[in-house]
Order: C-alpha cells, then sequence, then structure tokens
C-alpha cells in the first residue's frame, strides 16, 4: 500500500509544488473561461490576455522566491 | 506564404513528440540513477525484474487509458487536459528557472547513486529471491514512469494521431536511456537535466496555453503556429528571469 500513497503523492506532486503558484493558476483560469467568452469581439487579444497572465503569475512567484532566500 | 493544412499538423506532431521525448528523458535518467543502484548493490536479476513489471503496468496503463481518451470528442477534453499540461508545464519552468538561477540546488545523479547505494548496502544480504530489490526497482520506475504515463496520455489526447507521437517519443526516451545505461554502467550525471527542464517545462507550458485557450474558444492567430510562438515566448520569459532572481535574491542577501 505504501507504494500507492507514494503514487498518490507524485501524481498530485505533477501539478502541485507551491500552492500559491498552482492557485493563481487556476484563478487565472477560471476568470479567462468566465471573461473571455463575453470578449468575442476581441478575441484576437484574448490569446494575447490568457498568456499575459500566466507570465505575469510566473515573474510574480520566482521573484517572491528570490527576495525569501 | 500558403501552409497547408498537413504542414499545420505537422506542428502539433513534432510538438508533441519532442515534449514527450524530453520530459521523458528526464524521468528516465532519474529511474536509471535508482536501478543501476539497485543492480550494482543488489543484483541483476530482481532490479530488471522490477523494472520490466512496472514498465508493464505502466504500458497496461497507456493501452487502457490513451484510446478510450481518444473516443472522447476532443472539445470535451481538451479544457481539463490543457489545464493540467499547463500547471505541469509551469511547475518545470518555475523550478528550472530557480535552479539555472542557484536559489534550488540542480538534481545530482552522482549523489542520488551513492546515497541508494549506501542505503541498499545497510539493508542486509538476501537469501534467494531478492525482493528487496525487486521492490525498489519496481517503485522507482512506477513513480518515475507515472510522470511519463501523464504526459503520454495527456499530450496524446489533444487530437488524432498524437497518441502514437507521444508514445513513440517516451518508447525512444526510454531505449535511448536503457542502451547508455547499458553501455556506461553508471548514473547519466552529464545529462543536462536542468536544460531539459526548461525546455520542456516551455513546451508543455506553451502547448497547456494553446488548449486551454481553443477550449475558451479562442481563435489562435494563425491556428497551430502559434504553438511554436508561445514556446518561444515562454522560453524568453524564463531566459529574461534567472538574472533578474539571481540578482533580486543577491540585493536581499546585502540588505539582509
Amino acid at each position: 500500500m505504501r507504494w500507492i500513497k507514494s503514487i498518490a503523492r507524485e501524481v498530485v506532486g505533477l501539478f502541485v509544488e507551491d500552492g500559491s503558484f498552482a492557485g493563481a493558476i487556476a484563478a487565472w483560469l477560471v476568470v479567462c473561461l468566465a471573461a473571455l467568452p463575453r470578449l468575442a469581439a476581441s478575441a484576437r487579444w484574448a490569446g494575447l490576455a490568457l498568456f499575459a497572465g500566466l507570465a505575469a503569475i510566473l515573474i510574480e512567484s520566482v521573484l517572491r522566491f528570490s527576495r525569501r532566500r | 506564404m500558403n501552409l497547408g493544412l498537413g504542414h499545420l499538423e505537422a506542428t502539433r506532431l513534432w510538438t508533441t513528440l519532442a515534449a514527450a521525448f524530453l520530459a521523458s528523458l528526464v524521468e528516465c535518467v532519474e529511474a536509471l540513477t535508482v536501478v543501476l543502484a539497485v543492480g550494482s548493490v543488489r543484483g541483476w536479476p530482481g532490479a530488471l525484474a522490477g523494472a520490466a513489471a512496472a514498465l508493464g503496468v505502466l504500458a497496461a496503463i497507456v493501452a487502457a487509458v490513451g484510446p478510450a481518451l481518444t473516443r472522447i470528442p476532443l472539445h470535451r477534453i481538451q479544457l481539463v487536459v490543457g489545464a493540467m499540461i499547463l500547471l505541469f508545464g509551469m511547475r518545470w519552468l518555475r523550478k528550472a528557472i530557480l535552479r539555472a538561477a542557484g536559489l534550488i540546488a540542480l538534481h545530482d545523479e552522482e549523489a542520488a547513486y551513492a546515497k541508494k547505494t549506501a542505503a541498499l548496502r545497510g539493508a542486509g544480504v538476501a537469501s534467494g529471491w531478492d525482493r528487496l530489490a525487486f521492490a525498489a526497482s519496481f517503485n522507482i520506475t512506477m513513480l518515475e514512469g507515472t510522470e511519463v504515463v501523464f504526459i503520454v496520455v495527456a499530450l496524446g489526447a489533444g487530437g488524432s494521431g498524437l497518441m502514437a507521437a507521444a508514445s513513440l517519443g517516451a518508447v525512444a526516451a526510454l531505449l535511448a536511456i536503457a542502451a547508455l545505461g547499458v553501455a556506461l554502467h553508471r548514473p547519466l550525471a552529464r545529462v543536462p537535466e536542468n536544460t531539459l527542464k526548461f525546455a520542456v517545462g516551455g513546451l508543455l507550458a506553451a502547448l497547456g496555453t494553446f488548449w486551454v485557450g481553443e477550449g475558451a474558444g479562442i481563435v489562435w492567430p494563425g491556428d497551430n503556429l502559434a504553438i511554436p510562438v508561445l514556446i518561444a515566448a515562454y522560453l524568453a520569459l524564463a531566459l529574461c528571469l534567472v538574472p533578474l532572481c539571481r540578482s533580486r535574491a543577491c540585493a536581499v542577501a546585502r540588505e539582509g
């Protein structure tokens, strides 16, 4: 049974290492899913907005980690 | 420039194959280190049987889950699978940035090998079939292999033909690392693990972003050609963040 627990831990660990980082990504995806269908007129910019939010989350996370060290 | 549909599909196919190959390479190197340690200390029959049994279980999971996923209409799973790939890729990219900046330690295969061999030597000698060797080898192959299976199944779920491409990439990585392990008989410490993590992180983050966008109804400019643009954007951002993180950490250390 121990290896099953290890695998379960490993599977969760595939996606979540830093809880706030994974949470921020999930939250941004929810915001985009809710907002993007209403902004159909500017669909060209929707992809850019999705990427920009994810990039901002990555930047904030690594810089916050750097300040902690 | 007139790019046909075949050209666009080829972009997705090759990106999937490369992502599966590079990601599997990283996981296979880590598994090989432990299997080599088990084999050299406890003997090869148990080590190889454990690894082979785990590979059989993993292949059965891919054979069962993969075709079932590809039968589900793409738009229904694209969002979920895309989000999972995105979380996975962003986690690798973040880790690769922090490692490259020297803020967390690089993975050291020689140290992992030395630690594992020391632990196995202290475990006593087995008479007859070495269950410890089998279990140690089975566990590590299952653990690292689970990540490979996720990558193959998730990437393969993205469209027709992609499951074969993702599986091919993973099998090619396994064969390459197994061949190197047989030839060298020591951990592959010179494989640039963090560079691979950087590349795979960028690839998976880009693919995840693309799929989530498609699942949300975004029409990407250039269709599949947006994938290489996203890969380049993520990698460029990550490369810029490495020196920035390093200088930020130095500044904080000076202030402290």
